[in-house]
């Protein structure tokens, strides 16, 4: 793919690439409060706004409940803000992140994956993510640090966008993304000042001369349409999500199309779902499987929340067969992606079979040799309403 | 699908034989620990062990609750009933526990950054209702297990990894905060002074009511080696130097500032009715009142 603007490559860490995507949008206010594995990107960004690099407002709070109301206050001042926590920061949190999502404030927010408690655990998994999956947040996965970087720069534009306006969560896997090394690719800082432009505040409230009122009473009279009309912003999304991510691969000369990445798809039998960091141990199964002469694929989710669903249906369509790969439970239900996936056929006369695994819960290692097997055991699957576990010692 | 084996962890042994006399107090099985060396969170763990030892309590009389943080792991270690709670919760979940049974002795052992942050609404009102409740606080002034952020008790000017030019916030006095919130007894002590802190425990274990110890301690991996502090000898020698311990002192004036001497004593030693006394009162009004 051709690139308007010639890039840089370092090797860094998917804090580090986080927290220099930041640097480069420089928003005029961050609140943040420590955890781990999400300090680091807040490290980083002390250290640019010490350094006189960034102009942003750093408010050192005093719990993730506070960063959030910050950020709430300062998006509703007018101001372009951004975070970053993961796991119980973010539980903490989301009671604010529905209110972002209610007052319709384009934050953006890295979430470096991390499981909840209890028990205590901080490696990785999805189920923060989940947690936040009904709080009206735009949601997006992505494989790498390189991937991260880009996202944190689409979501601020996708965020700020007038048709979405809705806070957007960039998740990275804890640790296996937030703490290796490695190379990424960066723009120059005014390819990235520029791509992000001006933000635009609607009803700001440090415009005192035009007074406006925000999280106000809406009674059984109101209530219903205005959360309608939320609604219509996350419809609106995947339209934008399109139009930012050409945008940005013109620029970038990364090639993002599409909510899905489909990975050797097109005549695959076979196919894992998955979101995060595994996509990229799954592809060098697919790699080597397809060596073999086997027909299997690969579906990476980038954009999680909206999901949609017509274009699932047309990249999984042909399949045979299809393993959905859910990093966190939904306790008394399938996995939340599993569910997200299958419903996109409900209306389908010819489908794949469907099988659900959960997978890497708490940070458990995923290895290709398991991989493997969710590919062996697709051959000939049945439809079942059975869990499966993928690498548990039961 | 190939099990995943467990890692054993060796166990340490500094000197062959020999065994820490307040070992038959901990869950040795988790041992090596996770605190650097010349951290304070050993010396405050084993004052309160000496505390129960020498009081002669029956450990299965005492419940540790730790928050989040290096300080959070001293309920996983501790060989008595513990819970480790979430981040700043350890406060509310002493309380709960303490109502649900009265005859355990309930010790909060946490940091400053989940105390007096994200857990501070919880302090000063367990503090107001005279909680009867036991709060050990290790104030290393930052955020240490998460890398040295500035937390609530930073000192002005002191370098941490998000005020890396140094800190311009007030910090908390926390001796002063506890007192002025209700706490019928509070004192302060460094992990220099080990076997007055270990009096101060005997103290406040046996003391209705809510009870604060701040026990200032060394962080040379995330505080000290930003502060001039390069390892935890130093610190312990800026303790020697600085610490002046007086009793009775108004704790409003009792702030640490570095460079400058700091009080370390006993501020508050007075008994006012507690949570748990007022609620059998109550309870025991209304029950006289309507059968």
């Amino acid at each position: 793919m051709q690139k308007t603007v010639v890039g840089y490559r370092k090797a860094m860490t998917g804090h580090k690439a986080v927290a220099e995507a930041m640097r480069q949008i420089e928003p005029d206010v961050v609140a943040v409060y420590p955890i781990t594995p999400q300090s680091e990107i807040a490290e980083y960004y002390a250290e640019y706004v010490h350094n006189g690099v960034v102009r942003t407002e750093l408010v050192p709070v005093e719990s993730e409940h506070s960063a959030m109301s910050a950020c709430v206050g300062a998006a509703a001042a007018g101001a372009r803000v951004m975070t970053a926590t993961a796991s119980q920061g973010l539980a903490l949190m989301v009671e604010v992140v529905y209110i972002a999502a209610g007052l319709r404030l384009p934050i953006v927010m890295a979430l470096a994956n991390r499981s909840l408690s209890a028990p205590i655990n901080i490696h990785c998994d999805h189920s923060d993510a989940y947690l936040a999956r009904d709080s009206g947040a735009i949601q997006i996965f992505a494989e790498s640090a390189q991937e991260a970087y880009d996202y944190m720069i689409i979501a601020q534009k996708l965020a700020e966008d007038k048709r979405v306006r809705l806070p957007v969560l960039v998740n990275l896997d804890g640790f296996t993304l937030t703490h290796t090394l490695q190379v990424v690719e960066l723009l120059p800082d005014e390819a990235v000042k520029g791509f992000v432009g001006e933000f635009e505040p609607i009803h700001p409230l440090l415009d005192v001369d035009n007074p406006s009122t925000w999280g106000a009473f809406a009674m059984p009279d109101y209530y219903f349409e205005l959360k309608r009309a939320q609604q219509a912003g996350m419809e609106a999304a995947p339209e934008a999500f399109l139009e930012v991510q050409k945008a940005f691969s013109e620029l970038s000369g990364r090639a993002y199309r599409g909510f899905f990445e489909a990975y050797r798809l097109e005549d695959a039998e076979r196919a894992i779902v998955v979101m995060g960091s595994t996509a990229g141990t799954a592809k060098v199964v697919v790699d080597e499987l397809r060596e073999r002469g086997e027909k299997v694929g690969l579906l990476k989710v980038w954009l999680w929340r909206p999901f949609v669903r017509e274009e699932l249906v047309k990249l999984l369509g042909h399949l045979e067969a299809v393993a959905v790969l859910d990093r966190a439970l939904s306790f008394g239900n399938m996995g939340a992606l599993f569910l997200d996936v299958t419903s996109a056929f409900v209306h389908e006369d010819k489908r794949p079979v469907f099988v659900n695994y959960i997978y890497g819960l708490g940070g458990r290692d995923v290895t290709t040799d398991q991989i493997k097997r969710v590919y062996e055991e697709l051959k000939g699957a049945r439809p079942s309403h059975e869990l499966r576990y993928l690498g548990l010692r039961e | 699908m190939p099990a995943v084996k467990p890692k054993s962890k060796p166990r340490p042994e500094v000197l062959p034989g020999v065994r820490h006399p307040m070992e038959k107090y901990l869950r040795t099985d988790r041992l090596p620990h996770i605190w650097c060396s010349g951290c304070g969170l050993g010396i405050a763990l084993s004052s309160f062990l000496y505390a129960i030892e020498e009081l002669g309590i029956d450990p299965n009389k005492v419940a540790v609750v730790s928050g989040i943080g290096c300080s959070g792991r001293f309920a996983g270690y501790v060989k008595m009933d513990s819970y480790h709670t979430t981040h700043g919760r350890a406060i509310p979940f002493a309380v709960g526990l303490k109502l649900a049974n009265p005859d355990l002795n309930v010790v909060v052992f946490s940091g400053d950054g989940d105390l007096f942050a994200i857990g501070g609404n919880h302090f000063i009102h367990a503090a107001r209702r005279n909680a009867d409740i036991t709060v050990l606080c290790v104030n290393n002034f930052n955020y240490g297990m998460t890398g040295g952020q500035l937390g609530p008790t930073t000192p002005p000017e002191a370098r941490t990894t998000t005020s890396p030019y140094g800190n311009f916030e007030h910090p908390f006095n926390l001796v002063y905060l506890a007192a002025s919130a209700g706490a019928t007894y509070v004192a302060r002590w460094t992990t220099l002074h080990a076997r007055r802190l270990k009096e101060s425990i005997k103290e406040a274990l046996q003391h209705p009511g809510f009870n604060f110890i701040e026990i200032i301690s060394p962080c040379p991996t995330n505080f000290g080696r930003r502060n001039r502090l390069r390892d935890a000898l130093d610190e312990m020698r800026y303790y020697a130097d600085k610490a002046v311990i007086q009793h009775g002192v108004d704790p409003a004036g009792a702030e640490v500032v570095p460079g400058k001497e700091f009080i370390v004593g006993k501020f508050v030693d007075v008994r006012k009715p507690t949570y748990l006394e007022l609620y059998r009162k109550k309870t025991e009004e209304l029950a006289a009142r309507f059968g």
